[in-house]
């Protein structure tokens, strides 16, 4: 790459106004309020940002929708439920394989993932209502191939003209008596992203799966893995670790995940939340109904994976596992220290750019830092304002009518069920020692002064960013991947990692870090301009003259 | 991440479509519009449609794929998206500077029932739309036909852009119907080579196979103009290539602007080539020169060098209409058996020409529109094929059945080249019959016990 190239230098205030230059006076006002300049150092009160509001209509936007979230993100990665899209075609198509999510179909070997249900509704199923051709869908999804359970997910139309799905979802469930029938109202134009769709999932998750297994589960150390979705074996790299060290991962929510996991997920001791974004909500849920404390976890990044494995440990107090946590963390780093130590001479120095997901930009922040690169600029797709400011300003967050349609559940301890985990003297004695249960900082504080953060960036202020402060990677989903690398930037996938991964636990951070040394250092890069250009001979001449 | 649950007895379904081949009309046109110069494909409807679409088509042609949504909330969806789609329109032409805007519905937006032209005239009025600058709009809605359906009906937009002047120009408009770009820059070469001067829409060359330079431009250099749109109602002729995709636009034409139209198959393998070459030189009134001949010639020679490998092949087949429909006439012609056909796209029109086409040969062949890949992949698990040529989805049969596997048509998300080396014209057909005997000769090295494992083949 040229040497000339950077400018990060310019005043971060500068780069702001260069971004909201061309906008209508309208939508530069209200992208201003989602572009900050991090202030947040240590404990700071970090400046507020604008998040999960309306996308602009002709901003074109990174974001996906209800549906994707919640049929996409959440129950995609679930293996043994067959999940049948009710709409007109198109939905189903591009939710079928699309969001890698890996399985191991075990020894029961029941996987549903590489197929596409839809109902594929006419004309006349939106003129006269498609209820009753989703239930016969239901009916010979049924037949073929007799699933635990079948679920449902309605696409925009099928709000609009009004289809009961949850009705019919409650029939063929009494009807079957062996097949668990659920339905998700998680039409695209609910709320303003994916976001809704998650959370629209989690809840259905929540109240018809959760803790319809009532036999016990074995395990000493048993613990729920919530908001991992094992994108390029992401989890199985986590299960290994989990393994290692002897914990039992009773559920994880929804990465290579199945039925029986949801069912049986109040079985657990404790609560590890990964991605805070998409499923907090949960974890305060099995927290209410059922006693299960929960801690914020990052299994991204080394640092990260070893401060979560001891956070754990640290949890059940047991001397045994923390032993062996150390001796697991022991016997890994070295090997991921020696790649560090080899890459780290090519990539330190270098600058990313961070735009992806509601909690990812964050999470990858820690591997970058670990190859000495600085994320100079960052931001989320869908997250919401205590993603990037953390938790305490859950209670100042408005709720506006975009969030106000998206369901709350009102959960209490289950009669049954209910059992607090910890004494209030233990729990009482690990704060003491420092140890935080519901607690997320936020991206915000671990970020640099003056980088940007900017929430729903959309492509013309990407460019721009890129254009002014020419980071050496550019870090974002399928559809920015080659505006990007046109500019001459290469482009790292964050969602679907470029058929790349895992990238999380020890092992994963090995590959991440081969990754990037390769984008970074890729001679492509080099080849853009010909010889002539960069070197133009103003008067031809033949050279044998 | 086998298809292991498929069974193998076919029971009828009515109501669920699984493994569907064909997906929603707005990603057509939205395909369509891209082949516009200076065109800002918009989606009017909630924005996961945008975002579904533009993953795919960029996952297809690795291309950046810009387009727009007017991001419908709850409250557009219940009073209607009319403020979004001004509000976007003001936006677009503010940020990005399109020359063109490409508006198409979703199933949310038809089923409120927004009105495109509508809204468009209440956008020119309130002086949403610069001088020079152009809307165009296609119904899309995504529980009417299929992809194929909503490339057609933004075709159709394009075309109603023609203003006759009542005064010839001697060009040909030639509509490509949904084929890569580097098919349209074959179709393109082939009709410079015959002397022919054509309007070509939409033409994505250019604009998805664009070159690595450190430059990005939102909207480079190829596509069709809004001048050429309008001038294609003093063409000579309309060549429509495709039944499903090309031949609305191309009637259209005739009826509104007295233009006269072909409607031929898409010129994938060597009798549909042919019949595009003979109208083609024939509308322009020129010979065929002997390069063309040269081509041609190539073509029948490596058809009959590798004919013993190609008899009697059963081959499954599945995709879009227009596309299916030539590459069974080649397969046919090949001596080939095009043993299952089957389409998402509805339109009885298309099991019709497949028995046509298939008429007379001695072996059944199963075809369907309307059809989905369960269905065929149980016909196959029934009786197996030798061959399996479709979009990446057949990836899958491929493994669990243990079939060689030709990607060709849309989408193709694992593989790449297609965007850049052509299938249609005589060339095209060479590189059909290279990759098909590739597969063929690789399995039969695959499977070679070892004392006939032979190296001259």
């Amino acid at each position: 790459m040229a040497k000339t190239k950077k400018l990060v230098q310019l005043d971060p205030a500068d780069i702001k106004e260069e971004l909201l230059k061309k906008y209508p006076p309208k939508v530069a006002r209200k992208r201003a309020k989602q572009i900050m300049i991090n202030e947040a150092l240590g404990n700071e009160t970090p400046p507020e940002i604008v998040a999960n509001v309306r996308t602009i209509p002709g901003i074109i936007t990174m974001r996906g929708c209800t549906y994707a979230g919640c049929k996409g993100v959440i129950l995609g990665p679930t293996r043994d439920i067959v999940n049948i899209t009710h709409g007109p075609i198109g939905c189903g198509f591009y939710s079928w394989l699309t969001r890698r999510n890996q399985t191991d179909a075990g020894s029961d070997g029941e996987n549903y993932m590489p197929y596409c249900f839809s109902t594929d509704m006419q004309d006349q199923d939106i003129i006269f209502g498609g209820e009753k051709k989703l239930e016969a869908a239901i009916q010979e999804a049924y037949d073929l191939f007799h699933p635990k359970g079948i679920a449902v997910f309605a696409t925009c139309p099928v709000g609009l003209i009004g289809d009961d799905i949850h009705a019919v979802a409650r029939k063929m469930k009494a009807k079957f008596g062996d097949c668990n029938v659920f339905a998700f109202s998680c039409e695209g134009y609910k709320g303003v992203s994916q976001s809704a769709g998650h959370h629209i999932a989690n809840n259905q998750v929540f109240t018809h799966l959760v803790g319809e297994n009532e036999t016990p589960k074995e395990g000493k150390y048993k613990i729920n893995l919530l908001g991992e979705y094992n994108i390029g074996g992401d989890g199985f790299e986590i299960d290994r670790l989990l393994n290692l060290c002897g914990i039992t991962n009773i559920a994880t929510f929804s990465g290579n995940s199945t039925y029986d996991q949801f069912a049986s997920a109040q079985h657990a001791d404790l609560n590890t939340v990964m991605c805070h974004r998409s499923i907090n909500y949960v974890a305060d849920m099995l927290e209410a109904k059922y006693g299960i404390p929960w801690i914020k976890v990052n299994f991204i990044g080394t640092e990260a994976t070893a401060k979560s494995l001891r956070k754990i440990a640290q949890y059940f107090g047991d001397k045994a596992l923390i032993d062996r946590v150390e001796e697991v963390i022991a016997e890994e780093m070295p090997k991921v220290k020696a790649v560090a130590a080899d890459v780290r001479t090519r990539t330190t120095g270098k600058t990313a750019m961070l735009f992806v997901g509601g909690s990812r930009a964050h999470h990858y922040n820690e591997l970058f830092m670990e190859m000495g690169m600085k994320t100079i600029s960052a931001g989320y797709e869908f997250g919401h304002r205590d993603d990037y400011e953390g938790r305490q300003v859950i209670p100042d967050i408005k709720v506006d009518a975009d969030s106000r349609n998206i369901e709350e559940l009102e959960v209490t301890p289950d009669e049954h069920l209910y059992r607090p985990r910890k004494s209030s003297d233990e729990l009482a004695a690990l704060e003491a020692a420092g140890y935080k249960f519901k607690h997320y900082d936020g991206m915000n504080a671990d970020m640099d002064k003056g980088t940007i953060v900017i929430d729903d960036l959309n492509q013309y202020e990407a460019e721009k960013l890129v254009e002014i402060m020419k980071p050496d990677l550019f870090c974002a989903g399928i559809k920015e991947k080659f505006s990007i690398q046109k500019l001459g930037i290469p482009m790292k996938q964050l969602h679907s990692y470029d058929s790349g991964g895992p990238y999380a636990g020890f092992k994963g951070a090995i590959n991440f870090y081969k990754e990037i040394d390769r984008l970074v250092n890729s001679k492509v890069w080099g080849y853009m301009k010909a010889p002539w250009q960069t070197n133009p001979e103003l008067a031809a001449t033949f050279v044998w003259e | 991440m086998l298809l292991r649950h498929t069974p193998k007895d076919v029971v009828k379904r009515s109501a669920l479509t699984i493994n569907p081949a064909k997906t929603c009309q707005p990603i057509g046109a939205m395909y369509a519009a891209l082949g516009v110069h200076g065109c800002l494909p918009h989606s009017h409807g909630s924005q996961g449609c945008c975002s579904y679409h533009r993953s795919t088509l960029t996952r297809h042609y690795k291309e950046p794929v810009p387009a727009a949504t007017s991001s419908f909330t709850e409250g557009a969806s219940v009073f209607g998206g009319q403020a979004n789609l001004l509000q976007a329109i003001d936006n677009i032409f503010t940020v990005y500077e399109p020359d063109v805007i490409a508006v198409h519905t979703t199933c949310l937006s038809e089923t409120i029932g927004d009105d495109l032209k509508q809204i468009a005239d209440k956008a020119m009025k309130e002086g949403k739309i610069p001088e020079g600058k152009t809307v165009i709009g296609a119904p899309t809605p995504s529980y009417v036909g299929s992809h194929v359906t909503g490339f057609s009906n933004m075709v159709k937009a394009m075309a109603e852009l023609a203003v006759p002047s009542g005064k010839k120009n001697g060009k040909v408009n030639i509509i490509p119907g949904w084929v890569e770009p580097a098919d349209m820059v074959e179709i393109k070469r082939l009709a410079a080579m015959i002397g022919v001067d054509i309007t070509m829409f939409p033409d994505t060359s250019g604009i998805l196979d664009a070159p690595l330079t450190g430059e990005y431009t939102m909207f480079p250099e190829g596509g069709v103009t809004i001048p050429e749109l309008k001038a294609a109602g003093d063409a000579a002729g309309t060549l429509a290539l495709g039944e499903w995709c090309s031949a609305d636009a191309a009637r259209w034409l005739d009826a509104k602007c007295k233009v006269p139209c072909t409607v031929l198959d898409m010129p994938f393998g060597l009798a549909s080539t042919d019949r595009f070459i003979n109208v083609l030189r024939t509308v322009g009134g020129t010979t065929v020169p002997e390069s063309i001949m040269h081509e041609r010639g190539q073509l029948v020679d490596m058809i009959s060098d590798m004919h013993q490998y190609f008899y009697g092949k059963r081959v499954a087949i599945w995709g879009d209409p227009d596309q299916l429909i030539s590459m069974c006439e080649f397969l046919v012609s090949l001596d080939m058996q095009p043993a299952y056909v089957v389409t998402g796209t509805p339109g009885s029109r298309f099991e019709t020409r497949i028995k046509e086409i298939c008429a007379g040969q001695p072996y059944e062949v199963k075809v369907k529109a309307r059809g989905d890949m369960f269905e065929m992949h149980q016909w196959i698990k029934n009786e197996p094929v030798d061959l399996l040529i479709g979009n990446t989805y057949g990836k899958y049969i491929a493994r669990d059945e243990d079939i060689p596997f030709m990607r060709w048509g849309f989408p193709i998300l694992d593989r790449q080249g297609h965007q850049y080396f052509p299938t249609v014209g005589y060339k095209g057909g060479l590189r059909l019959l290279e990759k098909m005997l590739n597969l063929i000769l690789d399995r039969k090295d695959r499977d070679s016990p070892e004392q006939s494992f032979e190296l001259v083949l």
